[in-house]
């Protein structure tokens, strides 16, 4: 290889494959791949798009085709749903190695996981299933999120979880979890409102003193989604996080109490079963767009900083 | 006990929670884990459906999107009572969801309410082929003017590299009429046929395509996968169908992009 096919290779194995959109302040919506032509002749290309990580880990084919095609327009966030960082065994590594080479690939705006776990020895479950919070727990999880950030070289947000249950053995509260992990593992966190509404409603809690103790300044990215209804043994109502609606008036309504105090944060429109036509999961990511703009100016989150 | 012994013991005894939540999950007839409840000593069983019910409905969804013909020609009912059984018998080992269901149309083979449908497990293997071949490599086919450099008398040495989105499946059914016609959305003709059928399962773009292939073509295409040579794998499938016809094969399948890159064995 000459001098200058040299060089222009290596520019090339440092150069960044897509433009550097910003992600900051949009609302976006879960891409579909059912609402692909309606995407690509869309003009509007304010906005981002989130997938599942797996849904890309294949060797190639119309999936990545589409990935391609969306990132050159638009940012995109990335989130795994099955790495099992919740889980009580070690991470797989060869799902974190395939998950290293989709950041590598497409340079996501985002990148994110859950506080859950779905893989107990061999057998992948498909659910985000829910752990106790204690001290052992504490020390697996921070080191798993550890592992995935230094393979990715790169912080995740960590999504709070929708749960049905309780640990009798647990000895700290989910928001008091979260803060230690953030504390010790340097991670971001990713907000599912939806989430705070169902788990406060199943457990008899408060969704509002849940936020109040969220370590909000460390949020980057905003889940909002559709919820059903059902009954637990006691007959009392039953929340199930079931992305498969609009999203619930008190959810709007405690998306709006955490904006208008941190200020806007990227926000994501989930919308995973009984898929609408495009237009309809573009209007809500559009109403999510409006809160986002409205507080926009009133960065009250600096405030909140300097008054400290 | 050593301390460390004991720490590690602890530890692990800590950690239990996956252990101890994972066994009712595909099996309704255990109780629920002890290790849970409902909040303020609230029971947990409908709680702890949820739970069952995601894992249980959507992995039958997640065969159900793989196998769609399958599911029409069976019925929504029959297709998810079928799936229900093999999802509590054969969960998934991968968290990608398009590597589950291989084992799948063995089970539809032995499963005692589709003995009347000889030709449905069939059906399955080339739904399960067409998925792979989806998520396949992305490469570029053999062109026709790649292969007319070698020079005729290297022919019969030449060695193929096939596709990564190439199969192929071999039925004694009327597999392949009897999937296209129910892959689509459109009416469902009467299948006169009762002959067997080869299929080829390829994506050379963004389509993936399922062809029938002429007498002999799966023994031909099959040997060339399998990195035997043109000389050898065209002996191979007349040996087995006398009316082979080398010149369509050979057009049928480089126009189908079955391969990559050709070498004159020297």
């Amino acid at each position: 290889m000459n001098e200058l096919a040299t060089h222009l290779a290596a520019r090339a194995s440092t150069a960044s494959r897509f433009p550097a959109h910003s992600i900051a302040s949009l609302a976006g919506t879960s891409l579909k791949h059912e609402h692909l032509p309606s995407i690509l002749v869309d003009d509007n290309k304010r906005g981002f798009f989130e997938v599942h990580a797996e849904n890309y880990m294949g060797a190639g084919g119309p999936p990545h085709q589409a990935l391609t095609r969306i990132r050159r327009d638009y940012p995109v966030s990335l989130h795994g749903v099955c790495m099992s960082i919740g889980g009580a065994q070690p991470l797989d590594k060869t799902h974190l190695g395939r998950f290293k080479a989709l950041v590598d690939r497409y340079e996501p705006a985002l990148v994110s996981e859950h506080l859950a776990w779905s893989t107990h020895n061999s057998t992948y479950f498909n659910d985000l299933l829910p752990l106790p919070y204690t001290p052992a727990t504490l020390a697996r999880v921070a080191n798993h999120i550890d592992q995935v950030q230094e393979e990715i070289r790169r912080p995740i947000l960590l999504e709070n979880p929708s749960t049905y249950v309780v640990f009798p053995q647990s000895t700290m509260s989910e928001t008091d979890f979260i803060r230690k992990l953030v504390k010790r593992t340097g991670c971001g966190l990713l907000l599912d409102v939806n989430n705070v509404f169902v788990s406060a409603t199943n457990h008899g809690s408060s969704a509002l003193s849940y936020l109040a103790n969220f370590p909000l300044e460390h949020v980057g990215e905003i889940h909002l989604a559709g919820h059903a209804e059902q009954s637990d043994d006691e007959g009392d109502l039953l929340l199930i996080d079931s992305h498969d609606g609009p999203v619930a008036d008190a959810v709007w309504k405690l998306f709006e109490i955490v904006i208008v105090q941190s200020g806007p944060i990227p926000t994501l429109v989930e919308w995973d079963s009984a898929i609408p036509e495009w237009p309809i999961l573009k209007a809500e990511a559009a109403a999510a767009q409006a809160i986002l703009d409205h507080y926009s100016h009133t960065s009250v989150r600096g405030i909140a900083n300097a008054s400290r | 006990m050593h301390p460390v012994e004991h720490q590690l013991y602890s530890l692990k005894d800590r950690l239990g929670y996956a252990a101890d939540f994972t066994p009712a999950l595909l099996d309704p007839d255990r109780a629920p884990p002890a290790v849970i409840s409902g909040p303020n000593g609230k029971t947990a069983g409908k709680r702890y459906n949820v739970y069952r019910n995601n894992v249980t409905v959507g992995l039958i969804n997640a065969l159900a999107a793989t196998f769609p013909a399958t599911k029409r020609i069976t019925g929504e009912d029959f297709f998810r009572a079928m799936a229900r059984f093999h999802v509590r018998a054969t969960p998934p080992t991968s968290p990608l969801l398009f590597e589950y269901g291989y084992d799948f149309p063995d089970f539809i083979e032995r499963y005692e309410y589709a003995q009347d449908m000889p030709w449905l497990a069939d059906v399955a293997r080339i739904e399960r082929a067409w998925l792979d071949s989806y998520h396949a490599a992305d490469e570029k086919p053999l062109t026709p003017q790649a292969l007319a450099t070698i020079l005729p008398e290297q022919l019969v040495d030449a060695t193929l590299t096939p596709h990564p989105s190439a199969r192929i499946l071999r039925s004694r059914f009327p597999a392949v009429s009897i999937f296209a016609a129910n892959r689509s959305e459109g009416p469902v003709g009467r299948i006169q046929s009762s002959e067997p059928e080869d299929a080829l399962i390829i994506r050379p773009g963004s389509e993936v395509i399922v062809r029938h292939l002429p007498p002999g073509g799966a023994v031909f295409i099959s040997h060339l996968m399998a990195g035997e040579t043109l000389g050898i794998s065209a002996a191979a499938a007349l040996n087995d169908y006398p009316d082979f016809d080398l010149s369509v094969n050979i057009t049928g399948m480089i126009e189908a992009g079955v391969f990559t890159t050709a070498s004159h064995g020297d």
